[in-house]
């Protein structure tokens, strides 16, 4: 793949820059950022309410995203495609409007030892509302999830099973079709958390087969504060509205009101059209370069950083040990220099990684780690960023000295 | 924004020997033998956290000692307070936790702080400001509950 740094103003302004946190918010390429500008200086006014022909343009704009966002991620009927404020909130509307109407005392929710608290405190929270069990599946030796055990999890009363698509804070990618076999064989839903894979992976919504697939634009090259959800028609009819208010109504009478038509029954409010137009820019951009040339450059990374940070001595890799088995995401502890203090060291040599439980706290206790440093890439890193991060993994050594503890 | 060299120098400012030896041979570290307070502060970024106990008699806090895990700064921040407070009284104590907090906050190292100037390096460093912290609230804590 190219060098895509000049793409993005941020980096290019920052030469000495080494940014390794893209697992929590990716840097954004001068395309998206051109067209919220342009939104605004040529289409800006609240769609769907005005007659006249700019309302229209800022309406076009806003389902041209949909549909070009929908065709992305591999879904045939874009207006199955909500937008929201992210994969979390993605996940509280299924909770909320699903949930609420289809979970019941007794009935049973599934999720994985790997979750990010988003999709698994979200489900924890339901199951305590409602009075159904909430159960976690584990994780092998290896670090993958153990689909035996959750095959014997998936009972016949169990009526969610929620996954990432890939772990936030290990990189491991779980075999998403084998999970979904495993849920509709038992009759429940399969939902997958797509924060970390749309940005990375192909996506394939309809083949996939899941039922709900959600992301965050922030993570793929978009404008934060945009993201959204796919389900399957028949869920989305089948559910409540999550949100009340203008544009998801269709009569409201004194004493009742009639819901819109998909989309717009979950899109209660004047909607993100900056972020949405952001975004579509964020996918044509993804587009262009190939996600299957955005998935191989990310392997290409994880391959040199396991072997140059798998030569540092002391340094423990979490998870997978093969690049095919990862998405582009390390983590990692070097000897007992805790993380927060490699942080620091690393921040002061430019190089941006993140420190801490990832928002995955039940996952970091089964591991018995308080806490890991986390490096991870995307499109406009380079081998040259992971040499700066081991030169300074063992700057940071040399201070501590290898000795201690 | 600084530049590489100024934060490289701040950085030799933050981990000085002084901090990276109490951090290996932290002192007091342990149970110490009568405890009339206790308070544990956990910090839920890093999941670090930091036990204080203390025994005070004649209103002065003739004993403290720390348990917990964490970074080189809450380490070295706890080993050098539980220095500090022995055999001081509980407004003394708050006066040096203001001036503490000044020299977190930028300001010039206080000489009552002793061994604890050595910190004045975190200042230039705002996302680890808690961790000098942390030790300081259980001890808060651990004067709270006492008495």
């Amino acid at each position: 793949m190219r060098d895509v740094r000049s793409d993005f103003p941020l980096l290019a302004a920052n030469p000495g820059l080494t940014y390794l946190d893209s697992a929590a918010t990716s840097q954004k390429p001068r395309a998206v950022l051109d067209a919220i500008v342009r939104y605004y200086e040529t289409a800006n006014a609240n769609p769907h309410r005005g007659a006249y022909k700019l309302s229209g343009a800022a309406t076009d704009a806003y389902h041209g995203a949909r549909a070009t966002i929908a065709r992305f991620l591999g879904a045939a009927d874009a207006d199955t495609l909500i937008f929201t404020r992210g994969t979390t909130e993605s996940i509280n509307l299924l909770a909320t409007a699903w949930g609420h109407s289809h979970v019941h005392r007794g009935d049973r929710i599934v999720v994985t030892r790997l979750e990010h608290h988003a999709n698994f405190v979200t489900w924890q929270q339901l199951a305590r509302a409602v009075g159904a069990e909430f159960r976690i599946c584990e994780l092998t030796e290896s670090g993958d999830l153990d689909l035996d055990q959750l095959r014997a999890l998936v009972t016949a009363n169990t009526k969610v099973v929620a996954f990432g698509h890939v772990s936030n804070a290990l990189g491991t990618i779980n075999d998403v079709p084998q999970i979904v076999r495993i849920a509709h064989a038992a009759g429940a839903m399969a939902f997958c958390d797509g924060a970390q894979g749309a940005p990375h992976l192909r996506v394939g919504f309809d083949a996939l087969g899941v039922d709900a697939y959600s992301f965050s634009g922030h993570k793929m090259l978009g404008p934060m504060g945009i993201g959204g959800v796919i389900v399957s028609r028949r869920l989305l009819d089948a559910m409540p509205p999550y949100q009340f208010g203008g544009d998801m109504i269709e009569f409201v009478f004194d004493g009742d009101t009639t819901w819109n038509v998909l989309p717009h029954k979950f899109e209660a409010g004047t909607p993100n059209v900056e972020g949405a137009v952001g975004l579509e820019a964020a996918v044509r951009y993804l587009d262009a370069l190939g996600m299957d040339a955005v998935r191989a450059h990310e392997m290409d990374l994880s391959r040199h950083a396991l072997r140059v940070l798998g030569g540092i001595e002391g340094l423990v890799i979490q998870g997978a040990t093969t690049a095919e088995a990862r998405s582009g995401v390390v983590s990692f502890t070097l000897g007992d220099i805790h993380p927060h203090d490699l942080s620091t060291m690393l921040d002061v040599d430019g190089v941006c990684v993140r420190a801490g439980h990832h928002c995955a706290q039940p996952l970091m206790r089964a591991l018995k780690v308080a806490s890991t440093v986390r490096a991870s890439f995307y499109v406009y890193n380079t081998t040259a960023d992971v040499d700066a991060l081991a030169a300074s993994l063992r700057k940071a050594q040399e201070r501590f000295g290898a000795h201690h503890g | 924004m600084p530049t590489t060299a100024d934060r490289g120098a701040g950085l030799s400012a933050l981990y000085q020997e002084r901090i990276l030896e109490h951090y290996r041979k932290p002192r007091h570290k342990g149970a110490i033998e009568r405890v009339t307070g206790v308070h544990t502060v956990k910090n839920p970024l890093c999941g670090d956290d930091v036990t204080v106990a203390v025994c005070e008699t004649d209103g002065v806090v003739a004993d403290a000692g720390f348990t917990g895990t964490g970074c080189s700064i809450t380490q070295a921040s706890a080993s050098m307070l539980m220095e500090l407070v022995r055999g001081r009284t509980r407004r003394e104590i708050e006066a040096l936790q203001r001036a503490f907090d000044a020299m977190l906050a930028g300001g010039e190292a206080d000489d009552s702080l002793g061994e604890m100037r050595a910190l004045s390096g975190v200042a230039a460093f705002k996302a680890r400001h808690k961790c000098a912290r942390l030790p300081w609230q259980a001890l808060e804590g651990a004067l709270g509950r006492a008495g």
